[in-house]
């Protein structure tokens, strides 16, 4: 063995180090050899560092070597695998590689002992292929840095744009005493790992590419050196020192450059791999074998037969305890890892996972027990020994006292707790310990922080909200007070009126009594203007009666809604007094008749012009009658309304003219006015002939036969379909948009926690959406509308269309009412809720108003 | 079979106490404490054995006043080692109460009243001398002449307090030194101060302690940082000065070899505790205890004067920490102050 | 004598200019509000449970800085106290905490779906919105929100709320501090034979 241990090239030193014995003889000598297979394997889902991965099988499934377990979680993250072909016989807590011993989900899988493998697929000119394509590769084969980190090397590999790397080192260093895992499989595998370096260069395309190795390990470096002669990789010896295979401290020992704190090698222009992953994406990509076993060295006092072994990962340590020939009463420690750096085990039924390189299971004697832990005595071998040049005695006071400001401007957080200076402490302090402990204190601090700044966003939101609602109440009863107050001012104004109206009616009634005086007398003394008097009594009265209406109508001039009660009323006891002022003058004429007056063609006259008069009345009522559920028969009723008062009209005008005839037959004074009365009733009644046709025109175009009321329901049903449709796409609109108007609001709340720049164009995005979701619910609303109108006219036959129309229209006046009385009380929150009822009932009594029309639309105007 | 379950790193250093520290500290002295029994008499190895008597049992009777476990405690060797500077510091002709007071001072006002070994700010064993040179000046500055031994039955005499000690006083080369300074001719008639390089005597106490100090160097109990940083502070304070004026000011080497020097460079400004902690620090920090120990001797009141000098630069260790951090590995700068 | 009256001329003149470049900057650069409240309630935990006696973290902190003890804030514990003090330049109090007071164990209220009967009681009691639910439907606690302020325990008729202590995940648990001189750090579990 004469291979030179000194290096053509240059390399530097970093701070400290230790030398620690090496141990590394008991388990370097013999190959890496196999175990058999174990009763199970334990696949945790966490085997790496990033969000553990999710399984993709049930209990119960079969599955095959190689096949996916569980696929990668996000973008930190890696898939596992399943190491041999058996099934899945539980998914759930257990034990795992974790210095706190807690449980966490594993796959289990019990071998079937048949190995199958799964299909396989190899590239084998992947020179060929994108680098994206190489590196979709190794991730979904499962490799995460096997040195033990356990940092997903796919995202490793994938450099920010533009990124240039100067060296890519491989990590062969192993400085740990007892491990020799990576120096059997150099020794063994040399050839391989050449050819996985090359894919790394390929990903990375490096300036130069450096193979670390320690001078501890002479047959390792002859065989690196012998697989890698034609290449460009170079074979670099570093002197043996504790710790040089940390990533930070070997890149300042081959290439003098230091990580900034806080970030990546690759900022430097530096990637750095363990050749344990050089070797498993050589597998992934040119065997299309995922990361299913690796080599680690099971060692240590207790065992007869230490070595190497290569392990199906999943394998319980006990199994490989077992089969090294454990001693188990001479059992003090089992540690996973190395001695410096590694966890104990609580139990030996935890499995060995991607990061596992070393089983330590020693005596007492080798591991003796930890001895109690004595003063400082601020000797400052600590920081002679620290690699990453802290102040370890500093850092040691201030966690003891948990001052962790003061810790952390000492550079706490960046101790890679590599033990070197609790190993040389002369007070058997547990420094690694206490930094643990300081640097988790300063993650809870952190979290905890985070926590009340988010309570304390919510409580300021909270009593936002609740302010704003006290004041939305307060603004609603100050309108309503005052809306309340301009009501009373505005009842004062007519009153004036009303005082001339009540005098003119005063005047009226007197003048008719005294004309009853007048008659009586007349009738007791039988003389001959009787009827004249009688007809001017009924003038007179129908006078008084009409001044009466008028102060009423001036009365109720304030009370606006109920106007069309009032007018109604005042309509009816109109038509009633003119039908009576009618009915005297017919009186008036057969008396004339019997007693063969002249005037008789005049009285008739005057009660024809009496009875027109009635007879408008009369449809004047009807039309109130009609007027007051405006909407539910406008449509149909104007039609029969219009024919109604067409034929009024027409009689009325009919008998005018006889009554013009006869004047001017008779020769009477009032022929002219008679006639021009004629006229006037006739164009009345031309008039309303005019809008009877109209209204029968436009009806028929809304209304249709029976006959054709199937094509009209076709076409409505075809809107139907076709209004569901736009429904259903509408709906899910809404749903997209409001779901977009979450994230938008979560995005938003996120920025400004974080303080980032574009808020505003945040804030009007999340405006935009909100709007866009806004008109998407109203439109949506409409439609619903639409369809409820539509499914009640179509459902329904027109009896219980108008029944429900009553109905909805009542309930909303009952409602109405009860919110006047509501309103005397000051109740607030009844209040808004009596509004929103009556806001509802309102929707639905328009509803069936509509449904109602559409209906007699549809089936004209029966009745 | 119980696992253990604790912390990485699963090993130590072999041999890791802080017994075994300090017990090599007390091999250390043994040529020192050797060339003094030669020079003057049984006299210090009486006081040795007197100090670490009363030092162990100060510390026993307040550890057991805390609620402490003695055995643990006392097992690290720290009362013995301060109870051997601080009578090594002292004249052979000290008497017993002189020790006791002042070992008792040290152990249990400087050491254990600031919380035990690690807390205290101040060098212990330079407490105790301080405050026995301030307060019993006669005694503290009462020497032999080298090669004047008393006999052993005398020695104990002397320790016991019995016997006048006039009789074998003398001076030592900084008394001689200080006393006749700028008086070229009356220095050049001391033969005390004409020894092989430097004053007689004293000059093979202080190589012998230099032979100890190389010994902790070697065996890494001790940094170079602190005693490098004495011996070139005082170096280099002196050498300018006596250049300048070689009557009045002595020579580098005889201060070098002088006095407690090298006991000073090795043992007592090297106490961990009470000295500065970072490397550079370690060097101001013993430069500047060089040069007040030449400053005071040539221009203050008292001959000898590490002690006074390693109490003063103990006041400013925690400055001079504050000041000195190393650069950590990934930062752009040091650590300067405490800003954030 | 008239070295004395220059001097004092002299010293006049100066507290006349100092004095008045103090006005100026006293009216100039007046700071609005107080900001040594907004930076004492960051100090504190927000959980605006009341124990303190205020109704939330930002009143006390209000009264804090008009001289208030800045002791007795239970859920903030030691630390909180320390903090205060160092910020406000007093001496560290001792925790004024009534007996039996949790401090320092973290708690999350949790409800018994069973026997709630969706009064909204507990809804209108959180301080941070953390109860989700609407009357006649289930209530539940949105455990990330819940700052176990104890707030919701009392109101709720049924008493069906309990204030359970947070245990640790494997991404919650960190080591404990060592024992401390004299004492060994170890604990030494039986090895389970599953």
């Amino acid at each position: 063995m004469n291979a030179p241990l000194r290096n053509s090239r240059k390399i530097f030193d970093f701070h400290g180090g230790i030398h620690p014995p090496e141990n590394k003889t008991q388990s370097s000598g013999q190959p890496i050899r196999s175990v058999s297979l174990p009763e199970e394997l334990v696949l945790p889902l966490n085997m790496h560092i990033g969000a553990p991965a999710k399984p993709i099988v049930n209990v119960g499934d079969q599955v095959l070597k190689g096949q996916k377990i569980a696929d990668a979680n996000g973008m930190v993250s890696v898939p596992v695998h399943a190491p041999t072909s058996g099934t899945v016989v539980a998914i759930g807590p257990h034990p795992i590689q974790h210095p706190s011993g807690l449980d966490a989900p594993c796959i289990i899988i019990k071998p079937d002992g048949e190995e199958r493998w799964t299909a396989l697929h190899p590239i084998t000119d992947w020179h060929k292929c994108s680098p994206s394509v190489l590196i979709t590769r190794i991730r979904e084969a499962g490799i995460a840095g096997m040195g033990g980190a356990g940092f997903p090397t796919a995202v490793k590999m994938s450099l920010k744009e533009g990124t240039k790397i100067q060296q890519l080192l491989l990590n062969a260093v192993e400085c740990e005493p007892y491990i020799t895992a990576d120096d059997r499989l150099m020794r063994e595998r040399a050839d391989e790992i050449v050819r996985g370096i090359k894919i790394l260069q390929y990903l990375v395309k490096p300036a130069e590419t450096l193979v670390g190795i320690e001078d501890n390990k002479p047959y390792a470096i002859e065989a690196m050196r012998g697989a890698a002669q034609g290449t460009d990789i170079q074979i670099v010896v570093v002197p043996t020192k504790y710790p040089s295979g940390g990533e930070k401290q070997l890149i300042q020992l081959l290439t003098g450059k230091e990580v900034p704190s806080g970030g990546i090698p690759a900022q430097i222009g530096v990637v750095c791999q363990n050749i344990g992953s050089a070797l498993a994406m050589h597998r992934a990509i040119e065997f299309g074998e995922p990361l299913i076993s690796r080599i680690t060295t099971v060692t240590g006092d207790a065992l007869s037969n230490p070595g190497n072994i290569e392990v199906l990962l999943g394998t319980p340590v006990k199994h490989l305890l077992n089969e090294s020939g454990v001693k188990e009463n001479r059992l003090g420690r089992v540690v996973m890892g190395g001695p410096m750096m590694g966890f104990t085990l609580h139990t030996t039924n935890i499995p060995v996972v991607k990061t596992t390189n070393c089983i330590i299971a020693a005596s007492t004697n080798e591991l003796p027990e930890p001895a109690p832990e004595q003063p400082c005595i601020r000797c400052g071998s600590c920081a002679e020994v620290c690699p990453a040049d802290l102040l370890p005695q500093q850092l040691y006071w201030y966690s003891k006292t948990s001052d962790l400001e003061r810790a952390q401007q000492y550079n706490l957080m960046d101790c890679i707790e590599c033990g070197a200076c609790a190993y040389v402490c002369p007070s058997n302090i547990p420094l690694v310990q206490y930094y643990r402990f300081a640097k988790g204190e300063v993650r809870t601090q952190v979290a905890e922080q985070q926590k009340a700044d988010n309570a304390r966003l919510r409580f300021e939101a909270r009593q936002a909200r609740l302010e704003k609602e006290a004041a939305e109440k307060d603004a609603r009863r100050k309108a309503r007070l005052a809306a309340s107050k301009q009501k009373a001012a505005g009842v004062a104004a007519p009153s004036v009126d009303v005082k001339a109206l009540k005098a003119a009616s005063l005047e009226a009634s007197s003048a008719y009594k005294a004309a009853v005086k007048e008659l009586k007398a007349a009738q007791a003394d039988d003389a001959n203007n009787v009827a004249e008097l009688s007809a001017k009594v009924d003038a007179l009265k129908a006078k008084a009666d009409s001044a009466k209406a008028a102060v009423r109508d001036a009365n109720s001039g304030a009370a606006a809604p109920a106007a069309p009660s009032v007018d109604l009323k005042a309509l009816k006891s109109a038509s009633l007094e003119a039908s009576s002022a009618y009915k005297a003058a017919v009186k008036a004429v057969k008396a004339a008749e019997q007693n063969g007056d002249d005037n008789v063609a005049e009285l008739r006259a005057q009660a024809d012009s009496l009875k027109a008069k009635a007879d408008t009345a009369k449809a004047a009522v009807r039309d109130a009658n009609a007027g007051t559920a405006p909407a539910t028969v406008a449509a149909a009723d104007p039609v029969a309304e219009l024919k109604k008062a067409v034929g009024e009209a027409s009689s009325a005008y009919k008998a005018a003219v006889k009554a013009a005839k006869e004047a001017e037959e008779s020769g009477a004074e009032d022929a002219a006015a008679l006639r021009s009365q004629a006229d006037q009733l006739k164009a009345t009644a031309d008039t309303l002939k005019a809008q009877l046709r109209d209204a029968k025109d436009a009806a028929p175009a809304a209304t249709a036969p029976a006959p054709t009321s199937a094509p009209a329901a076709a076409p409505e049903k075809d809107h139907t379909a076709e209004r569901a449709a736009k429904m259903k796409a509408l709906k899910t609109s809404y749903n997209m948009l409001n779901k977009m108007l979450k994230d938008s609001n979560a995005a938003l709340e996120r920025a400004e926690r974080e303080g980032s720049d574009n808020l505003d164009a945040q804030r009007a995005r999340v405006e935009d959406v909100k709007r866009q979701a806004d008109a998407a619910r109203n439109e949506l609303n409409d439609l619903v509308d639409q369809a409820k109108a539509g499914i009640r006219a179509s459902g329904s036959d027109l009896k219980t269309m108008k029944l429900e129309a009553a109905r909805t229209e009542s309930a909303l006046r009952k409602k109405m009412k009860e919110l006047d009385e509501m309103k005397k009380s000051a109740d607030e929150e009844r209040i808004n809720v009596l509004y929103q009822e009556r806001d509802l009932l309102k929707r639905e009594a328009d509803i069936a108003a509509n449904a109602l029309k559409s209906a007699l639309e549809e089936q004209g105007l029966t009745e | 079979m119980a696992l253990i379950t604790v912390s990485s790193p699963h090993t130590t250093k072999k041999g890791n106490h802080t017994g075994a520290f300090m017990r090599q500290v007390i091999y250390a002295t043994a040529p020192g404490l050797a060339a003094l029994t030669w020079l003057f008499g049984y006299g210090t190895l009486l006081n040795v054995c007197f100090a670490v008597l009363v030092a162990v049992g100060c510390e026993a009777l307040f550890l057991r006043a805390r609620g402490r476990d003695v055995s643990f405690y006392l097992s690290d060797f720290s009362a013995v080692v301060t109870a051997l500077l601080l009578a090594l510091a002292m004249p052979p002709t000290s008497p017993w109460w002189l020790i006791l007071i002042g070992t008792a001072f040290a152990i249990i006002i400087a050491k254990q009243l600031y919380g035990g070994l690690g807390m205290n700010p101040f060098n212990p064993a330079m407490v105790g001398y301080v405050l026995l040179l301030i307060s019993f000046p006669v005694e503290m500055t009462r020497w032999i002449a080298p090669h004047e031994a008393p006999a052993l039955s005398d020695s104990i005499q002397i320790f016991l307090g019995q016997t006048n000690v006039d009789a074998f006083s003398g001076a030592t080369p900084l008394d001689t030194m200080r006393t006749w300074a700028g008086n070229a001719e009356q220095l050049s008639n001391q033969p005390i101060l004409h020894g092989a390089f430097a004053g007689e005597g004293w000059e093979w106490v202080n190589a012998a302690f230099l032979l100890g100090g190389l010994y902790l160097m070697w065996r890494r109990i001790i940094t170079w940082h602190i005693p490098a940083g004495v011996l070139a502070g005082l170096t280099a304070i002196a050498l300018p000065f006596w250049l300048f004026d070689s009557v009045r000011f002595a020579d580098p080497l005889f201060h070098l070899f002088s006095g407690a020097a090298m006991l000073g460079a090795f043992f007592i400004a090297t106490d961990p505790v009470s000295a500065a902690t970072s490397r550079n620090g370690r060097l101001i920090f013993g430069a500047l205890i060089g040069v007040l120990v030449w400053v005071i001797r040539t221009f203050g009141g008292y001959p000898d004067a590490m002690a006074f000098a390693v109490l003063l630069m103990n006041l400013a260790a925690p400055t001079i920490d504050y000041y000195t951090q190393p650069r950590t590995y990934g930062h752009k700068a040091a650590h300067r102050g405490a800003s954030k | 004598m008239t070295t004395v009256l220059i001097a004092v001329a002299a010293l006049l003149l100066l507290a006349a200019v100092f004095g008045g470049l103090l006005g100026f900057a006293a009216e100039k650069f007046k700071v609005e509000g107080d900001p040594i409240v907004e930076q004492i309630d960051a100090l504190l935990p927000q959980t605006q449970c009341g124990q303190c006696g205020h109704p939330g973290c930002l009143p006390y902190a209000e009264s804090i800085a008009n001289g208030e003890d800045h002791n007795r804030c239970p859920p903030g514990g030691e630390q909180t106290v320390e903090a205060l003090s160092e910020l406000l330049g007093r001496e560290v109090l001792p925790l004024d905490a009534e007996e039996g007071a949790d401090v320092g164990v973290k708690k999350v209220a949790y409800i018994r779906e069973d026997e709630c009967i969706g009064c909204t009681k507990c809804i209108q009691a959180c301080p941070v919105d953390a109860i989700v639910g609407a009357a006649k439907l289930m209530h539940t606690v949105i455990v990330d929100e819940c700052t176990g302020c104890d707030l919701c325990v009392e109101p709720c008729p049924v008493d069906c709320i309990d204030m359970l202590p947070v245990t640790p995940t494997l991404g919650t648990w960190t080591w404990h501090k060592p024992d401390g001189i004299g004492l060994k750090s170890e604990n030494i579990i039986p090895v389970v034979n599953v």
